[in-house]
């Protein structure tokens, strides 16, 4: 059967699209955390503990990191097919990569709530 | 009749010559050595993205480690400062601050370039030597607040 290599939803222009998007919120979350963290010269636990019991900054944060793995399953996924030919072995480490971020969301949830 | 002189394909180069369609042999430069081939800065500063990106994932594991243990208790946050204050821990941090703050810079230029800021040889190649001082400078500065 003949495919059209347009047929694949546009895999490509959702990816340049996730790509820009995530990288422009963790940007943004990336200034504003280095200017709280110049304005709070002296960090102890106290401040950091407190920073992070907002519910804002938890929102953030998890948006921070939603983003973060997005950006990086698309940029795995772009160097993977760029320089792993055999296509099972791409396939595991893709799937290692799926599986290792999808952990990581569920962890940073945990850390996050567990303030 | 006119004939296409029998030259490698190559070597043929179309142009117009006093309104003229006509075929000129250029004499290109030849240069195979390996000392002084090498990329131009734009490939290398794209190349160093990835290398950047890379790294970055496989931090991702030590980033959350961390970010659970300064927020867990007092003394965990104590003992991780202690542990990221050893020298050797100070030039991983810095490498990884550096994989950042180059990753960051590089991906402003992608940005940029989207929106056809710097995406012309020239400026291409100037953009590409401003992320590679701009981040250069920046990582000192890190260097400099992290010791």
């Amino acid at each position: 059967m003949v495919k059209s290599v347009l047929s694949v939803n546009h895999q490509g222009l959702t990816d340049w699209l996730i790509q820009r998007v995530s990288a422009i919120v963790m940007t943004i979350y990336s200034l504003g955390l280095l200017a709280y963290l110049v304005v709070q010269s002296e960090m102890d636990y106290t401040a950091w503990h407190a920073l992070f019991s907002h519910g804002w900054m938890k929102l953030a944060t998890l948006l921070f990191i939603l983003c973060l793995l997005f950006h990086a399953w698309v940029g795995m996924w772009t160097v993977f097919t760029d320089y792993i030919k055999p296509f099972l072995l791409r396939f595991i480490l893709q799937l290692i990569v799926f599986l290792s971020l999808v952990s990581f969301f569920f962890a940073s949830l945990l850390i996050l709530w567990g303030v | 009749m006119f004939a296409l002189p029998t030259l490698p394909r190559y070597n043929r180069v179309f142009e117009i010559f006093k309104g003229n369609l006509v075929v000129v042999t250029k004499q290109r430069p030849k240069n195979l050595n390996l000392l002084t081939i090498h990329f131009p800065l734009p490939a290398i500063v794209s190349i160093l993205h990835r290398i950047s990106g890379v790294i970055l994932f496989l931090m991702l594991p030590f980033m959350l480690w961390a970010l659970e243990l300064s927020l867990s208790s007092p003394a965990d946050f104590d003992s991780l400062r202690q542990f990221l204050s050893s020298p050797l821990m100070k030039w991983i941090i810095w490498g990884l601050l550096s994989a950042f703050i180059y990753h960051f810079f590089a991906g402003i230029r992608h940005l940029l370039m989207d929106i056809h800021v710097g995406d012309e040889l020239k400026s291409g190649r100037l953009s590409a030597k401003l992320t590679m001082i701009i981040s250069i400078v920046v990582m000192i500065l890190a260097g400099v607040w992290l010791w």
